[in-house]
């Protein structure tokens, strides 16, 4: 008998345009002292069957069919006073985003020991001794003070642990993690999920892992579920899925996975998700191959970025002495070779995308300089600096806010051509525009559309078009694909390494993904705290990494090692430390 | 998470795209859908739309013009509506103190207080809109300096503001001077005093919206300030400017009225609904309600309409409050 059953679980969420089927008869089972992964791509429906399980469907879904069983007692169906004895005393519940699942205006204190006298009938006295228990059991120090505090004075990670100790107090059977590890950074997500291991382990608490990431699958479950919009197409033990997947959306999602142990070429193409449309164009006899002469076009050095330092103000003051700044940028010095792709890694805060927007003259910087083809373009006025902006461009990070949702797609590409007087005519605009979203994979006809009809990855098709629409010869990508599915992020990074050969680009690659950054880059810099701690060949610094600050973030990767080399075009293999 | 489940089917069905006209669009849009389940919305759409068309097709439909003095017969003064005893068929809804039909004043009376609300608006939106898309966009000393200007503008309340201007220009220019240009007056006392309810609506969604990558992307492709703020920044701003427009026609035409009853808006001889109300007034106590009743009970139907409207619009427009 398992701890948790789930059925042939149906999910429904009626609308207006018609019943959506979110979760489509899942089934599968939660031994005690087992983590299960539950992974798959934005829209599987993974979560919904978390949430489904603790009734918090969010309206206006329902059950459709099927049952869950807890320790062989149904409580699908269940709601109000009966599903709330289940909830925090038999079933612990993980938040994605620690930041916001802790009430600001209660001190850590009240939270808990509300909790647990909720759950456990305990009086004040036993509650407080029993949270104290908990908070050190997940690894706070000095419990007895920290508990006195607000969620404010808590670092991210010291928070997912304080949400852990009240997922944990009222001694659940089962705990659902939903993306617990998300909003964290790389060094932070490791302790995370150790913690999560080991109290699984220790407890024999059963725990359902909702998940879209390979690399924490492959650290800490058991057994994986595979699900692909709304049906659970593989179920298994980690090893097996990871290494020998049998259902081809497993095999495309784990080939799309970003390697640690190889260099690919070129990801192995990606089947089972959104399809490129519209067929490629001759780019070098096409207007977007033709280049122009522009500044010194000898010499080795496209982009020198020298002893850049920019402080932002985080007080503001009347006199000086009162205000108080951060240094986002610390004498940060690097040079971009024409036609090699330049990877910037460091986790959030560590001032990766203030260099990237100090290049793209978003901001000015305080000291040092910036020169683009032999020529500082920090010292331009705007009008000088008006030919340069058309040379450096940038693709962002978020797909969803870096459009004007007010223009169509055609004219937000268009707007840069005819802005900078690129074409000779509207007609030739309207070529343009055309070839490019059809190189981009998204065909000709989507134009008249709306960015908001577009998935994320289509609409980061769209600014790598709107990019291009300058005919730059430096792009910088901003966390390009951070936001995006692994197997739609294959594809991303695919078009820009396919773009890259095509135009010659220069690329400035912003990502705090080490696989990623491995996969993409030529040299890499790393940065911590504003400052580059270390620059060097990709395979040299995950090779022999000589900064403690390097060696402790690579040591940090999340590895997905032993995945089959099958179809993969290997460019090298990557030793490691 | 849920959100994009449910969302996903939606996505999926996109393979043959038809261009689609804008009326299609709009059929298909939350707003026209929202609209049609909303039986307080649609009624007060009607009742709006019908004020409207009243309005604009006066000189068809009033059975006599108000404005000409011949057709006036110091006779017919406050004859009651048709339906009273003593109501003269020839006049539906009565006659005022100087005998003209109070249904042709009235239907000419809402065109002249639906244009001062109109103008006075698109007065008041301009200037807000220019210097709170400045105030925000530029921020530092311009944003200082434009709402401090703002808070002093506030300061003083619009009645007041109005009553001082209007009161002086008719002391100083004569009252004949005046009736000619009251309509022109009151547009531009009521548009700027009410400036900073459009600036500061326009400065919060700005701050929001510039924060926006999209804002960063028009800039590293080097656009001009101006252009930002006009064609990218504003359209996303729309939102809170639209539902703020249905409330201040709303205030403009109250404003309006107000002065018109304190005497300092349109004169006799072009009675708004304010003048009309105020006209009648004194012989509220003397039996004939009718001249004072009728127009108040017009006016307060309009504001009522635009003020449920603008709530209406308010909460479609706001996604943190769209359900299903």
């Amino acid at each position: 008998m398992s701890l948790l059953e789930v059925e042939g679980l149906r999910i429904e969420f009626p609308s207006r345009h018609g019943t959506a089927v979110a979760v489509k008869g899942v089934s599968f089972t939660v031994e005690k002292g087992e983590i299960l992964g539950l992974v798959g791509e934005s829209g599987a429906g993974k979560s919904t069957v978390g949430n489904a399980v603790i009734d918090l469907l969010s309206a206006p879904g329902v059950i459709a069919g099927g049952n869950i069983k807890l320790d062989n007692q149904t409580i699908s169906g269940l709601h109000g006073e009966a599903m709330r004895k289940i909830r925090g005393r038999r079933i612990g519940f993980i938040f994605q985003d620690p930041m916001t699942s802790l009430n600001p205006l209660l001190t850590i204190e009240t939270q808990m020991v509300e909790t647990i006298m909720v759950n456990l009938d305990l009086d004040k006295a036993a509650a407080f001794e029993k949270a104290i228990e908990l908070l050190e059991s997940v690894g706070i120090p000095e419990p007895a003070i920290r508990i006195k505090q607000y969620p404010h004075q808590f670092s991210g990670g010291m928070r997912q642990r304080v949400v852990i100790a009240i997922a944990l107090s009222g001694d659940p059977e089962l705990i659902i993690a939903d993306e617990p590890t998300t909003a964290l950074d790389v060094s932070i997500q490791n302790q995370i999920l150790e913690l999560i291991r080991e109290l699984c382990k220790k407890r024999q608490v059963g725990c359902l892992f909702v998940t879209h990431d390979m690399g924490v699958i492959a650290n800490v479950t058991d057994r994986v579920a595979v699900m692909y919009m709304g049906d659970l197409v593989e179920l298994g033990t980690t090893e097996q899925i990871l290494c020998r997947p049998e259902h081809p959306y497993t095999q495309s999602l784990i080939s799309a996975v970003p390697r640690t142990d190889v260099k690919l070429h070129r990801f192995p193409s990606v089947e089972y998700i959104e399809k490129a449309e519209g067929h490629q164009i001759d780019v070098k006899n096409h207007w977007l191959g033709e280049q122009e002469v522009f500044g010194n076009p000898s010499g080795d050095v496209l982009l020198k970025v020298k002893d850049v330092d920019l402080r932002f103000e985080t007080q503001s003051a009347f006199f000086k002495k009162n205000r108080r700044y951060v240094q986002a940028s610390n004498k940060v010095s690097f040079d971009v070779r024409p036609g090699e792709t330049f990877g910037l890694v460091g986790e959030s805060g560590s001032g990766k995308s203030t260099i990237a927007r100090v290049i793209a003259g978003l901001y000015p910087p305080d000291a040092g300089s910036i020169e683009f083809a032999g020529q500082d373009i920090t010292r331009l006025t705007e009008k000088e600096r008006k030919p340069f902006r058309r040379q450096i461009q940038m693709v962002f990070q978020n797909p969803y806010s870096s459009m004007n949702a007010r223009m169509t797609v055609r004219d937000i590409i268009a707007e840069p051509i005819r802005f900078h007087d690129l074409a000779e005519s509207e007609r030739q605009v309207n070529q343009i525009v055309s070839d490019l979203l059809d190189h981009v994979g998204l065909g000709r006809a989507s134009g008249v559309k709306y960015p908001h009809e577009f998935s994320g990855g289509q609409r980061q098709r769209i600014s790598i078009a709107r990019a291009l629409a300058t005919r730059p010869r430096f792009l910088i990508c901003d966390e390009p694909t951070s936001a995006l599915d692994v197997s739609v992020q294959a594809q991303i990074l695919n078009l820009l390494k396919d773009l890259q050969e095509e135009l010659g680009l220069t690329m400035l690659f912003i990502s705090h993904d080490l696989p990623v950054i491995l996969q993409m880059c030529d040299r890499i810099g790393v940065m911590k705290m504003g400052s580059l701690v270390e620059t060097g060949d990709t395979d040299r610094i995950f090779s022999d990494p000589q900064h403690e600050y390097t060696q402790h973030l690579i040591s940090m990767m999340p590895r997905v090692e032993n995945l089959s080399h099958e179809g993969l075009e290997i460019e090298a293999q990557v030793a490691h430390v | 998470m849920s959100e994009l489940t449910s969302a996903a089917p939606a996505t999926n069905e996109a393979p043959e795209y038809k261009e689609r006209s804008r009326w299609e669009l709009f059929k298909r849009s939350t707003f026209w859908y929202s609209f049609t389940r909303d039986r307080v919305a649609m009624v007060c759409a009607f009742i709006f739309a019908l004020f409207v068309s009243a309005a604009l097709l006066a000189p068809v439909l009033a059975p006599t013009n108000p404005y000409d003095l011949a057709a006036i017969d110091i006779m017919d003064s406050e004859l009651p509506p048709a339906w009273a005893e003593e109501g003269d068929e020839r006049f539906l809804l009565g006659t005022d103190d100087q005998g003209r039909d109070l249904f042709s004043t009235i239907l000419y009376g809402m065109r002249i207080s639906l244009a001062i609300g109109l103008f006075a608006v698109v007065l008041q939106a301009f200037i807000g809109i220019v210097l709170g898309l400045m105030a925000g966009y530029f921020g530092g000393r311009i944003d200082s300096f434009l709402m401090r200007v703002a808070d002093i503008q506030l300061s003083f309340s619009t009645m007041m503001v109005a009553i001082i201007v209007l009161a002086v220009f008719q002391a100083s220019f004569g009252s004949e001077l005046y009736s000619k240009l009251a309509m022109l007056m009151l547009i531009l006392v009521i548009g700027i005093a009410e400036w900073p309810q459009y600036a500061r609506t326009v400065r919060a969604s700005v701050l929001a919206e510039k924060k926006k990558e999209y804002v960063e992307a028009a800039r590293v492709m080097g656009f001009g300030s101006g252009r930002i703020m006009f064609r990218h920044i504003l359209p996303n701003a729309l939102s809170p400017i639209l539902v703020i427009s249905t409330v201040q026609i709303a205030n403009a035409i109250i404003s309006e009225a107000a002065l018109s009853f304190l005497g300092l808006g349109m004169p006799v001889s072009q009675p708004s609904l304010g003048s009309l109300i105020s006209s009648g007034f004194e012989y509220i106590f003397s039996g004939s309600w009718w001249i004072t009743v009728i127009p108040g009970v017009v006016l307060v139907v309009l504001v009522l309409v635009l003020n449920l409207l603008g709530d209406w619009l308010r909460d479609v427009l706001n996604p943190k409050l769209y359900k299903g």
